[in-house]
């Protein structure tokens, strides 16, 4: 095998198309997968494990940076996994050029526009302080 | 076959309705007392907790089913008889492990 050539087959088609991407995708929703197995399993675990689920108990674990960073990381990878997944299903199953762009435009501002809502409520809680 | 339609439906419905809920949870935590109470009063309700056992369902299915493809992807398990055992784990696991976690939400925490 000569220099610059992989052996696996993602190796081969990162990069190439004639739109340079499509493997970075396929990669970067494995990635974010592995993330939300972990930022997941913390979000569950700390739910079961506060003493109680009302508003000052959560607020206090939220607010504090132990809660409030797992919490933006959660909220950023789950938005930007919830993307890349919606984004295979409506190309697989939408096929008409222009409803595939409109879908995707329409589910990428939904995918930003979501995570920024739930980002700034996050970030009231974390920089204003506990009710 | 049943294992990768399922893994899209609930991921369609964690994206959507998961993150939707999430949202909606954030925003009314952060609105305070009053706008967290009538969260839990829709989360409480009968219709509340279908929906919030359906997505832990869901998120614990997609888990599971998301570590076979991870494992498949490695082009390893793709025997048939391996594959579909692993599928099998996937659903016997998601159920017993939404069952433990409202069981232990519903009896032991309330």
């Amino acid at each position: 095998m000569s220099v610059g050539e992989s052996s696996t087959p993602l190796g081969k088609v990162r990069g190439l198309g004639s739109a340079r991407e499509g493997g970075e995708h396929w990669l970067t929703e494995r990635v974010t997968s592995v993330a939300l197995l972990l930022l997941g399993m913390w979000f569950i675990a700390s739910l079961l494990i506060l003493p109680a689920l009302d508003v000052r108990t959560v607020l206090e674990w939220l607010h504090a940076p132990s809660g409030a960073i797992p919490m933006a990381l959660l909220i950023i990878v789950g938005f930007k996994h919830a993307l890349d997944g919606m984004k295979v299903v409506i190309d697989d199953y939408v096929h008409d050029a222009g409803n595939n762009f409109a879908l995707n435009t329409f589910l990428l501002f939904l995918a930003v526009g979501g995570g920024a809502i739930a980002l700034f409520a996050l970030a009231k809680i974390a920089f204003t302080g506990a009710a | 076959m049943t294992a990768s339609i399922v893994h899209r439906v609930t991921g369609s419905g964690l994206a959507i309705v998961g993150l939707a809920v999430l949202t909606w949870w954030l925003t009314a935590l952060a609105g305070g007392a009053d706008t967290y109470a009538r969260f839990t009063k829709v989360a409480a309700s009968v219709p509340g907790k279908v929906v919030l056992i359906g997505l832990t369902w869901a998120f614990f299915q997609h888990l599971f089913s998301g570590i076979r493809h991870l494992v498949m992807d490695t082009g390893a398990a793709f025997e048939v008889k391996v594959s579909n055992t692993a599928a099998v784990i996937t659903f016997i696991a998601s159920v017993l492990l939404t069952a433990a976690l409202w069981w232990y939400l519903l009896g032991v925490a309330k």
